[in-house]
């Protein structure tokens, strides 16, 4: 009795807003639209895989799948590099001011994806920076650098949280294996590299499947730095391809992209977690 | 340290007997210089914001960018006065609008994960590894994915352009009820529920008085967790609200800088906007900090 009053709320939630939906998507993911004549009323009819037939031959739509594969490639083992880097350096007793940095780095998480996009936009801008000097040689939101500019503020954003993950997991190590590597002789660096490092790896792996599962999402910066930039086409990430297809309106097709991108994201962070062969997500 | 000398015993003692002290203050400086560099990137963008939210529109461009003016002070004022003013002070409803789709969803959302976890946790019932496997498959969906069907659904019950709309898919947290499973199963024992349950105190009663409070460092966390997952949420509100007076601050301030280009004047409003909505953001994280710490511990070193 107790335990149906525990799940139930959670589970009515859970199918209501997530099971549904997904069923959702794929049941209009097989519909198409059909007329009779050419100036016919439109009627929604079941079209088995046409539209998955059309995602697979959507060039725009594989560009930015492929961009966002490149763009994860690069900027989630920067990000999570940079992370790891800052959280062994507060773990050290090489840096003083521990507090001042850890709050310093976990601030810009503060602010939404859209809002860092607002900053960086006007950053970054040739003639609104304050750094104009720079800006108005290098350009940072044309077609070649924007995508990078992009991987800048998600980097800001989420490197200082990610290094919060990671120093807890370092906390959370007992002191005295480092005593026993000591007196073995083990420097700090080998310390780091060969019992730290792996010691906090369910922690990098959880932080790097968090960071694949947002890079394939990319949406809320891209767009708003459409006000500042040309180079972002209105297909430039699939999340992007997915709103601008819905607005057509084409919601078949929109479906299917969405149906197409939870899967990949799905197979590829089990994939991740089946790769690195460690139980992060196991009970 | 960036010497790789072998780790036996013997070679140390040679090698690094006046080797630790340079050996120290070399990467000491080193780490500190990192830490300093970096501190000047995170920090730099949002002292600008501070800084040019205290410029009158026509000076932003005239000015010193990263320094305020003598009537910084009195122009920070105005101009916030100005941007609440604007428009029958929409900017005012939008920040109410996020603390309300933020507040309120995350509260009730971390109670009803924390319920689930727990049950999870602490019972033994049919179905329950299905439900644990499923709500784990839940934290892989991407959160983007949903929002389309949503609205599709939504529309077709006329629930569109309301604040159900954002409010009610905020209130699942599947990563909250895996916290949450992970923190009960470590930190409340089944002999004080048992003792409780002696004590002939009802499961539910337990729950509230005795594992909440338990489990209290975790629920701090998946509350700050999904207030700022609903809080930033973009994809959702922009798919979903079409009424300025729904939308939250984010969307309210992306609808603003898009239409910079018609209305010039929106430029300061985007900019003392921004500043006005991460500040107490910044300060409640800040001072919430210790617990992320704890609860995500919990989370990721299992």
């Amino acid at each position: 009795m107790a335990i149906t009053i525990f799940v139930v709320p959670f589970s009515l939630l859970f199918i209501a807003f997530y099971v549904v939906p997904i069923g959702f998507a794929i049941y209009q993911s097989l519909l198409t639209v059909e007329r009779e004549g050419t100036f016919g009323p439109a009627t929604q009819v079941f079209g088995g895989l046409v539209q998955y037939i059309a995602v697979f031959q959507d060039g725009p739509f594989w560009e930015s799948v492929g961009r966002v594969a490149l763009f994860g490639i690069v900027q989630v083992p920067v990000m999570i590099g940079l992370a790891l880097l800052f959280a062994l350096l507060l773990d050290s007793p090489l840096v003083r001011g521990k507090k001042f940095f850890r709050l310093a780095f976990f601030a810009p998480y503060a602010v939404p994806g859209v809002i860092a996009a607002i900053m960086w936009g006007f950053l970054y801008s040739p003639t609104l920076s304050p750094f104009s000097a720079v800006t108005s040689n290098i350009a940072f939101l044309g077609a070649e650098l924007v995508l990078w500019s992009i991987a800048n503020i998600v980097t800001w954003v989420y490197v200082g949280y990610n290094m919060l993950i990671i120093y807890s997991a370092l906390l959370a190590i007992p002191t005295e294996i480092y005593e026993a590597a000591k007196i073995d002789g083990a420097n700090n660096l080998q310390v780091a590299m060969r019992i730290k490092i792996p010691l906090v790896m369910p922690a990098l792996i959880l932080t790097a499947v968090f960071s694949i599962i947002g890079t394939l999402q990319l949406l809320a910066e891209p767009q708003t730095l459409r006000s500042f930039s040309t180079a972002i086409s209105s297909t430039f990430t699939p999340n992007l391809a997915v709103y601008t297809t819905a607005s057509v309106p084409n919601y078949s097709l929109a479906a299917a992209f969405s149906v197409v991108l939870a899967l990949a994201t799905f197979a590829l962070s089990f994939t991740f977690l089946r790769l690195t062969q460690r139980r992060a997500f196991a009970s | 340290m960036t010497t790789t000398q072998s780790p036996t015993a013997h070679t140390r003692s040679t090698s690094s007997r006046k080797g630790p002290m340079r050996e120290n203050v070399l990467s000491r400086s080193a780490a500190m210089l990192i830490m300093g560099v970096f501190t000047i990137y995170f920090l730099t963008p949002i002292w600008w914001l501070l800084v040019s939210s205290t410029k009158r529109l026509d000076q932003f461009t005239s000015t010193a960018p990263l320094w305020f003016t003598p009537d910084s002070f009195v122009a920070f004022f105005d101009n916030i006065g100005r941007l609440f003013a604007y428009n029958d002070g929409i900017f005012g409803q939008w920040i109410l609008n996020s603390v309300l789709y933020s507040g309120v969803g995350a509260l009730l959302g971390t109670l009803f994960a924390a319920m689930c976890g727990y049950a999870l946790a602490k019972y033994r019932f049919r179905g329950r590894e299905v439900i644990f496997n499923v709500v784990l498959s839940g934290v892989l969906v991407p959160a983007t994915a949903l929002a389309l069907p949503l609205f599709l659904i939504f529309s077709q019950i006329g629930l569109t352009n309301t604040y159900w709309a954002v409010f009610l898919p905020s209130l699942v947290s599947p990563f909250g009820v895996y916290l949450s499973r992970i923190f009960a199963a470590a930190s409340v024992p089944d002999e004080l529920i048992e003792a409780a349950r002696l004590d002939g105190s009802g499961e539910v009663r337990t729950f509230f008085v005795l594992g909440v409070r338990l489990m209290s460092p975790a629920l701090v966390t998946i509350f700050l967790f999904q207030f700022v997952l609903i809080w930033n949420n973009f994809f959702l509100p922009l798919i979903m609200l079409r009424d300025q007076a729904l939308f939250p601050v984010t969307l309210g301030l992306f609808a603003w800088n898009s239409s910079i280009g018609q209305n010039p004047d929106l430029r300061l409003f985007v900019i003392v906007g921004a500043f006005v909505s991460i500040v107490p953001l910044i300060i409640a994280f800040l001072s919430l900090q210790r617990f992320w710490s704890s609860g995500l511990a919990a989370g990721s070193v299992k």
